[in-house]
């Protein structure tokens, strides 16, 4: 017997339809509007996907819309963990439901929802549970959301029925949705969940494992440290790539910030603009960073802090761009981006760049 | 009796043989023996010993060699069924093996390398008595200097991706010679060249840069321009690469990186569309290789014993594998006199009988047998093609609307977001119509991959049984996409998990080591 955890945020991608971008803080505008919710019916389409296993799982669910009518309306065997019954949820319902149900110790959580569910689960179970998103927001940044509800009951069934024990993290993206109403985009990086990780269904057979995505990294990391010369600040950006540098250094590091290290110590962790503009003021200084998988962001999303003034006094043949070779494939051929506000600086960034994928091996990849 | 209909192409009836044959190891039975070999007489063992216990016991096994105890005719079963239980090249429509350029290689030329003076000379004997193989080494570098321009050949490497590891020596003792070993430790090579085109100058200790392709799939310009430099140690690339897209400007890229005093290395694997078209000298490279076992027609060795043929220019022959082939007027000699060599690729002079069946075959054409296999390999390639972009499921990233050289890279990414079935689920369902297929090299950049190269030997009516067995399974693939899940069904074997590839844990390469790893705990 297997037991998924299901929660449904009903009210996700309500404002999509009324053109609201997103829904966080704007429910009863979307009512108003003639929204009706959307995630329950793709919430039902993921489960289906689920049927021919059906008498061998327990759903382990919230309180009505938050995933009890649906598991109950495609017949699946309940266990409902709320204490409260029939009212309006929310937000704290979420991020409650997600501790609730990694303490039943589940074998996978399926959530629907957007981007704004991704970080609200990302905040109850970080990576302590394998999840899959079914994609039913208005925003879907984070890569941790399947791309049809179908496909990710698929990937569901999958890690269940083939006990397909590799996880993957995958970036929990946000934008601010009051700055997005506004016309500003301002992305921020929250931190990594864990989806399961088949490469035959992802991708195609063989197109890269996890086991070599992870070797890849552990790699890159080996050709920076290599590289690393005396005396020279080296500021390290965000993301899990950048990160088995750290590690391979023994050092403390801020898998979402940016650290500063010299002489393979470090200066200090998490800087903000400010302080990372005081501390390279007259030091040769290099940058390490890699671009957000899937959309290939290098600056201007998740890491704001490297600014264009940053950038300007490192210098653009100071920058170490990393990325294993399955996150340039992921890019599909999408050039990598930069948005540091700066249209001038933007502009003088482009051009070609090299990439480190792995021990002495680089690609050159686009800069739009 | 009732014949069979045959007005379907599309062989729905096939069943490969299927045995629960055992691995040999585990076929043995203890005191079982092939050949009896007679006791010593008594008598003689008197007068001369028993032959083992003079040995000194510091050199005797302490225990008997492990080796299946079996008898002959149990040996020639199982090697017989083994052989029943493979897709061989006499078997199926070699079409599916994209980049592989298996053709169909003449018997007669097999034959030739069973001759009896061919088959029974010693690399070992003295050169005066294998005058004949020698002069058949020569005579084909003679004519690969002809199809490549090059000006020396070496047949050492028994395999392309060996050949490419001799061109990436070659590369670094040039540079050695002129002081600039340290400085140049950059090569740049594309993504749909050979894997082998990085793997072997890395092996060396180079540093490896790739290029991606622009939108027509050709190596970017503007990117590669970006990184050659006075670092540049050498370009290697395949040209057509694995797409079939030939780089028209890929003399730009050669005069580039011999600006920057780098190097050009041309893998010929994909030369079948090029005989007596383009050369690698015209082109501007420094050298080339081209697998014998492909292009040149002998059977494919599996990664040896075959042939990769390295060419060189006259400036970089005193660089070559030692010893070289020579002719002095009278006799043909082994050539030890290379100055700058980089040593011996192999034991010996390479694969005999595969340099010999390769010679027998250019003999067997000529200049313009050469040239016609080239053009009817790329007319087979360009029907295929033209028949299979017909179909709504299937495309093909790159140079839209131009033609391909040898093999094409499609593209099923339309048939797998309609149906579900990918290009892996495919390629196991083709061998219930006992043909092979082949997806693409890891890692696919082209979603979904699918490369065929027909080559020169299929006749039409092949070319079409290969494209109506697709069609019928793209057919299939719509209507009944579930049944892709458990294909093959007529194969000797079913699914493999090949998760097991991906993971070393799980690798037994020697019965010893299954042993260890699945047996013993
Ligand atoms: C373009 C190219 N280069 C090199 C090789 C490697 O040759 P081999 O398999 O003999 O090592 C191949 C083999 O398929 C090839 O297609």
């Amino acid at each position: 017997m297997k037991r998924i955890g299901l929660i449904v945020n009903p009210i996700a991608g309500m404002g999509g339809r009324v053109g609201l971008k997103g829904t966080d803080g704007v429910v009863d505008k979307a009512r108003a509007l003639g929204a009706f919710p959307q995630a329950p019916n793709r919430a039902i389409s993921a489960l289906k996907a689920l049927m021919e296993i059906k008498d061998h799982i327990e759903i382990v669910t919230y309180f009505g819309e938050m995933g009890e009518n649906e598991a109950k309306e495609c017949g699946f065997k309940i266990k409902v963990i709320s204490t409260i019954k029939d009212r309006e949820s929310n937000q704290q319902d979420t991020i409650e439901a997600a501790k609730r149900i990694l303490e039943e110790k589940v074998d996978l959580l399926l959530f629907a929802g957007g981007d704004g569910t991704a970080r609200d689960i990302y905040n109850a179970v970080g990576e302590n549970l394998a999840v899959v998103g079914i994609p039913a927001g208005v925003k879907i940044h984070s890569a941790v959301y399947a791309s049809s509800p179908k496909k990710a009951g698929e990937l569901a069934l999958l890690y269940l029925k083939r006990n397909v024990s590799k996880v993957k993290e995958v970036e929990v993206m946000d934008i601010d949705e009051d700055a997005f109403r506004k016309g500003i985009v301002n992305t921020r990086l929250y931190g990594y969940l864990k989806i399961p990780y088949d490469p035959k269904f992802l991708q195609g057979k063989k197109s890269g494992s996890i086991m070599n995505d992870e070797g890849a990294q552990r790699a890159i990391a080996l050709d920076v440290i290599n590289h690393m010369k005396e005396d020279v600040l080296y500021i390290i950006g965000p993301g899990s790539t950048t990160r088995p540098i750290m590690q391979a250094l023994g050092l403390r590091y801020t898998l979402l910030g940016v650290d500063l290290i010299c002489n393979r110590k470090v200066v200090k962790n998490d800087l903000t603009e400010k302080e990372l503009l005081k501390e390279i003021s007259d030091k040769v200084c290099k940058l390490i960073i890699t671009p957000i998988g899937g959309q290939g962001y290098l600056f201007g999303r998740g890491n704001q802090q490297i600014s264009s003034e940053v950038i300007k006094k490192v210098g653009k043949e100071n920058i170490i761009v990393i990325a294993s070779n399955h996150k340039i494939r992921e890019l599909s051929g999408k050039h990598f981006l930069v948005d540091t506000g700066d249209e001038e600086f933007d502009i003088s960034l482009r051009g070609y760049v090299r990439v480190t994928t792995g021990y002495r091996e680089q690609i050159v990849y686009k800069i739009d | 009796m009732k014949r069979i209909d045959r007005s379907l192409k599309v062989r729905t009836g096939f069943h490969q043989a299927k045995w629960d044959e055992p691995i040999i190891f585990e076929l043995s039975k203890k005191g079982e023996r092939g050949v009896l070999v007679p006791q010593a007489d008594d008598e003689i063992t008197k007068e001369v010993g028993d032959g083992v216990s003079k040995i000194s016991s510091s050199m005797l096994r302490k225990e008997a060699v492990n080796l299946p105890e079996i008898s002959q005719s149990r040996v020639l079963r199982h090697y017989v069924r083994l052989s029943q239980e493979t897709l061989g090249a006499d078997v199926n429509i070699e079409i599916g093996q994209g980049t592989c350029t298996v053709k169909y290689s003449p018997k007669v030329n097999e034959q030739l390398g069973k001759l009896p003076g061919m088959a029974e000379i010693h690399p070992l004997q003295d050169e005066s008595t294998v005058q004949g193989m020698l002069e058949i080494i020569y005579e084909t570098d003679l004519a690969m200097r002809e199809i490549s321009g090059m000006d020396r050949f070496s047949f050492q490497p028994s395999g392309g991706s060996q050949a490419i590891m001799a061109m990436a020596s070659l590369v670094r003792a040039y540079h050695e010679a002129n002081g600039e070993v340290d400085q140049r430790d950059e090569i740049i090579t594309t993504i749909y060249s050979h894997p082998s085109d990085a793997a072997a100058p890395a092996l060396k200790g180079y540093k490896i840069i790739y290029i991606h392709p622009d939108k027509d799939g050709y190596p970017d310009y503007e990117a590669f321009k970006s990184v050659v430099s006075e670092k540049t140690a050498a370009f290697f690339v395949a040209n057509p690469e694995d797409t079939g897209v030939y780089n028209t400007k890929v003399q730009e890229f050669t005069e580039l990186v011999h600006k920057n005093g780098g190097l050009c290395c041309y893998d010929q694997a994909n030369a079948n569309g090029l005989l007596g078209v383009t050369r690698a000298k015209e082109a501007g490279f420094d050298m080339c290789h081209f697998n014998l076992h492909k292009t040149f027609s002998t059977p494919h060795g599996c990664g040896g014993p075959a042939t990769g043929a390295v060419g060189v220019t006259k400036e970089l022959e005193k660089f070559m594998p030692a010893p070289l082939i020579d002719f002095d007027g009278e006799k043909y000699y082994l050539n030890y006199d290379v100055p700058n060599s980089i040593g011996k690729i192999r034991s010996f002079n390479g694969v005999a009988p595969v340099i010999m069946k390769a010679y027998a075959w250019i003999r067997s054409l000529g200049a313009e047998g050469l040239y016609e296999v080239a053009k009817i390999a790329v007319l087979n390639n360009n029907y295929m093609f033209k028949k299979l972009m017909e179909l709504d499921c299937v495309d093909a990233p790159y140079i839209e609307g131009k033609q391909r050289i040898e093999q094409v890279r499609y593209t099923l990414e339309k048939l797998a977001k309609d149906t579900g079935v990918t290009t892996g689920d495919i390629q196991r369902r083709m061998m219930d119509f006992g043909m092979h297929y082949w997806c693409s090299h890891h890692p696919y950049y082209i979603p979904e991959p699918m490369t065929l190269e027909p080559t020169e030997t299929p006749s039409k009516e092949d070319l079409d049984e290969y494209i109506e067995t697709l069609k019928y399974i793209f057919n299939e693939a719509y209507e009944t996409p579930d049944k892709f899940e458990n294909a093959p069904f007529a194969s000797s074997c079913h699914q493999v998990d090949e998760s097991n590839m991906d993971d070393p844990e799980k690798w037994a390469i020697t019965w010893r080591s299954y042993l260890k790893k699945y047996t013993e705990k």
